[in-house]
């Protein structure tokens, strides 16, 4: 299956009968065949199963969240007895269904997305269904603003770390290039002043235009919020620069305590003026708080009136299904039922984040103090032989053979440190997650002999 | 910095070499340095000085730089100014209801069919949940939905797919499912494989008339530009080789690279089905000239007439060339009637191809419930004949009527067998037989008349006067109304 990482490019004679692909066909900017993808694969050769296979491979890699499909079955089930609710009945409901491909999207999906992202927000921010703008996912929603935002060739600046997929997503077919905001432990990675002046600073000793700033809130892979200074000190550049601003909130509903959560949308609620507002993006997606990637539902929702007209027109690559949009718009304005959801998947999420750092920390490993998200963000530095990416990944490589555990190295997050991992712990059963943590255990005793 | 050979001392072949050439070299280096650190960096937007009270900041208004787009952006937010768009916009401003709104515009602008949905229905209220919610023991388990699925699409609905792709092409071809990507749609299908084939600024031959969305589908974000070649009445609008040919010189000679020829078989918007010695001609000139064949096959299984239709995949399959060159595109939309469930395919002979279109499916895939009803639906062999047989009959019924009504007006059609429409000469009711006197009618039939049909401008079709109409949203009885409004314009235009 191997795809070369740069092919020949046969010239176009009459001579040569090998057709020719284009630049992006053959680039390896898809990223697959780094560490972060490689140990995929030696989960999917050699999966964990607790019955059938307990010596397999724990896929500790994957952000999905599983915790809380019982709450959603017991929805379904109990408001959905004959699949009335998803279009299967009724002449109208199916005829709808089956002919809608307008971009706009169905007002009463678009209605519900508006009303669960204020919940989740606490009602701190309001949000219009009409700038509302949907994607099949939130990877796509980020590719789609990059190409709204940037012209190939340009840049967006991403803090460090950041999710290895940003690299694929925000360039691939772009041609737009991601310049890092590096962030460090000597600050809990928050981003500061003079980090995101210093990142500006190097695209433009690069002759590279700069057209705006990406974060992620919470951040993956950190597993932490972004505070409310840091949110207003990037505004307050984006505006100095005259950029734009994108806040990925994907694990907002992911967020233990509610009130530790910050999103943009409150910021810019008070903000009156236009010019300041309309730079302001968010993305967000079911496929993390709702446990649901495999539906495909993601959205844009942005200040500004020509990048709502504009994503809307380029959604028609990316359109959510008719159908997803009936199945969910009942249950997401369903405000009983969120309510419940989203606070009871905050606990359990909290729950299970206290599980893993407390069983690190008595291996003797600590994490970053976070409060968000479906992994946690844990530091093997004093593990390292040698203190460099290589030393990074040798441990990595070994983690995965020993202990067939596959975490994410921190490399392949862009992370200025070595030796911090991603470790996400929402994707299997408690059982499991104790399972993960004993190889450990046994991991750091053997060490200690040595 | 280019590098300058110090040729002079070098031909003179003297040690004037160092005074000669090298010192002018230098200097001419240093030069170009010196003016490279002086150039300003990339013209910035306003940059505003710091300052320490941000209430002040976001308080000032108008001062602050409105944020730009890209520039690539900026044209696809601009209201078109194609016929087809405009068209398809005043329809919803007052469409045409049989009962509430008899004289609302009457839309044949959009291909699409509601002719079998009773069938389609009926599988629905009988199959979907338990298509949906299959699993191994029974039980509803919304993992088996919920969760991240390979974005290139389940196994087993690419083997849906290639099964079903075969029965409706005549069963004469077979399709591998490894060869098969699933996407959100014909539309990203079509753009993911512009974005594989050829580069930004590069470019596809296309014959004319096409289908008015390609312009966006394929421009909007690859960067790579259509060149029509065109297509004349007289052989009922089939591409020739010759044409291509001609098409393709002209290009080079003005330095744009052709990647690759892009066609519709059955034709959007003539509804003529390609005969198997066009396809082995269209194969063989690509194989000559090394580039790309695209083949949208979306209306495949909408063929009423008597010609067979043949796919680019059984042409490919004979062996003569080098089939790594064909790429096919096929979805749910027309032939199924489902442009709402999103549901296209990619299906390529070219092994990188594939597989860089599984990757690039993160940004375009089928939701997998929506899958788990496509296979179920896709596997209903039963049911499948069953739509297929009622599908064709009903558009062939359909056609039969709407060309019959508009012969005893006096007004032709193309000769099609597939697809969804017909391609109308109404040159008779122009006032001057010019593109100009085409928008005129487009215009007139879309106020006066009220009804929306593409003219072939849109299409860029070079003869002016005709019109692709779409009839399979229509019941019967709408086709004596639009008749007789036709038959009114010309009236009034004649006195």
């Amino acid at each position: 299956m191997g795809l070369p990482l740069m092919m020949e490019r046969s010239s176009n004679n009459n001579n040569n009968n090998v057709v020719e692909l284009s630049r992006v066909a053959v680039s390896d900017t898809h990223g697959e065949d780094s560490p972060y993808f490689a140990g995929w694969k030696a989960y999917d050769e050699n999966p964990y199963d607790e019955s059938h296979n307990p010596s397999g491979v724990i896929q500790m890699g994957l952000a999905e969240n599983q915790v809380s499909f019982d709450l959603l079955e017991t929805y379904l089930e109990k408001k959905n007895p004959e699949g009335s609710m998803w279009g299967s009945k009724g002449a109208p409901g199916f005829r709808e269904n089956a002919l809608f491909q307008d971009y706009h999207g169905l007002k009463t999906f678009r209605q519900a997305m508006a009303s669960f992202m204020e919940q989740i927000r606490g009602g701190k921010a309001r949000f219009d269904p009409d700038r509302i703008v949907l994607t099949a996912g939130a990877t796509a929603a980020n590719e789609l603003l990059t190409f709204i935002l940037a012209d190939p060739n340009d840049a967006l600046l991403v803090p460090t770390p950041y999710y290895p997929g940003f690299d694929r997503d925000l360039r691939w077919r772009t041609g737009v290039k991601i310049v890092p905001i590096h962030c460090d432990s000597s600050n809990h990675f928050q981003i500061t002043p003079e980090a995101l002046e210093s990142a500006y600073q190097t695209a433009r000793d690069a002759n590279i235009r700069v057209r705006g700033v990406l974060i992620t809130n919470p951040s993956n892979p950190l597993g932490a919020t972004v505070q409310k200074k840091v949110l207003e000190d990037l505004l307050d550049f984006c505006v100095r620069k005259n950029i734009h601003l994108v806040s990925d909130e994907i694990y907002s509903g992911s967020v233990f305590h509610a009130s530790e959560f910050t999103s943009v949308a409150e910021i810019v609620e008070n903000i009156d003026d236009v010019s300041v507002k309309e730079r302001v993006h968010i993305v967000y997606s079911l496929s993390k708080d709702l446990g649901l990637p495999g539906f495909r539902v993601g959205t844009i929702y942005s200040y500004n009136d020509n990048v709502v007209r504009t994503a809307r027109r380029m959604s028609s690559f990316t359109l959510v299904s008719s159908q997803t949009q009936h199945m969910l718009a009942s249950m997401l304005s369903d405000e009983e039922f969120t309510e419940k959801y989203i606070r009871i998947n905050r606990e359990r999420l909290r729950r299970r984040y206290e599980t893993i750092v407390e069983g690190l920390k008595k291996a003797g490993i600590e994490c970053l103090k976070g409060n968000a998200g479906l992994f946690c963000w844990m530091n093997l530095g004093f593990l390292l032989e040698k203190k460099t990416k290589d030393g990074e990944l040798q441990l990595w490589d070994v983690i995965l053979k020993e202990l067939k555990l596959n975490i994410s190295p921190g490399s392949s997050c862009h992370c200025s440190e070595v030796g911090w991992f991603r470790v996400c712990f929402a994707n299997m059963s408690e059982n499991t997650l104790e399972i993960a943590l004993k190889r450990i255990h046994e991991f750091m005793d053997r060490r200690r002999r040595f | 910095m280019r590098l300058i050979v110090p040729l002079r001392g070098v031909i003179q072949g003297r040690g004037g070499l160092f005074v000669g050439s090298l010192i002018p070299c230098c200097l001419f280096y240093f030069l170009q340095l010196y003016l490279k650190r002086r150039r300003p960096p990339p013209s910035d937007p306003t940059e505003l000085p710091r300052t320490s009270s941000r209430t002040n900041l976001f308080s000032r208004g108008n001062s602050i730089g409105r944020v730009r787009v890209s520039s690539r952006a900026v044209p696809v937010a601009k209201p078109s100014d194609s016929p087809y768009y405009i068209g398809l916009e005043r329809v919803k401003t007052d469409p045409y209801d049989r009962i509430k709104n008899t004289d609302g515009i009457i839309q044949l602008g959009l291909a699409e069919s509601t002719l079998c949905f009773d069938l389609l229905q009926r599988w629905m209220s009988e199959n979907l949940m338990e298509s949906m919610m299959q699993s191994d023991d029974g039980e509803f388990n919304i993992s088996s939905i919920a969760m991240y699925k390979p974005f290139e699409g389940l196994l087993e609905l690419r083997v849906a797919f290639a099964d079903f792709m075969s029965r409706i092409m005549g069963g004469n071809v077979s399709f591998d499912p490894s060869n098969m990507v699933i996407t959100a749609g014909g539309t990203p299908a079509i753009e993911v494989l512009a974005f594989c084939l050829a580069d930004h600024g590069n470019a596809f031959l296309i014959p004319t008339p096409y289908y008015p969305g390609f312009d966006r589908d394929i421009k909007f974000r690859t960067g790579v530009e259509l060149i029509p070649v065109h297509c004349r009445s007289s052989d009922n609008f089939t591409v020739t080789v010759s044409a291509l040919e001609q098409a393709l010189n002209q290009a080079r000679k003005r330095g744009s690279k052709v990647s690759g020829i892009l066609f519709s078989n059955p034709s959007n918007p003539v509804g003529n089905i390609l005969p198997r010695e066009t396809l082995q001609d269209i194969l063989r000139f690509a194989q000559e000239k090394n580039i790309h064949v695209i083949s949208d096959e979306i209306f495949a299984g909408s063929v009423y007439g008597d010609k067979e239709f043949v796919s680019m995949a059984e042409i490919a399959g004979l062996g003569e060339v080098d089939k790594s060159r064909v790429h096919i595109i096929y979805g749910l939309s027309k032939d199924l009637s489902i442009p709402g469930f999103r549901a296209g395919v990619i299906y390529s002979f070219h092994e990188d191809v594939v597989n860089a279109a599984k990757k690039l499916m993160r940004f375009s895939s089928v939701p997998v419930p929506v899958q788990r009803i496509l296979i179920s639906l896709l596997s209903d062999v039963r049911f499948i004949e069953e739509y297929m047989t009622a599908h064709r009959q009903r558009i062939r019924d359909k056609h039969i009527r709407f060309v019959e009504g508009l012969k005893q007006l006096g007004i032709p059609c193309a000769e099609s067998g597939g697809g969804l429409y017909c391609w109308v000469d109404m040159s008779s009711l122009l006032t001057s037989y010019s593109e100009k006197g085409e928008l005129d009618l487009f215009e007139k039939l879309l106020t006066v008349a009220k009804i929306n049909a593409t003219p072939g401008t849109a299409c860029y079709c070079i003869e002016p006067g005709w019109f692709r109409c779409c009839f399979t949203a229509l019941a019967d009885e709408d086709i004596p109304v639009i008749m007789e409004r036709i038959r009114q314009l010309r009236e009034s235009s004649r006195s």
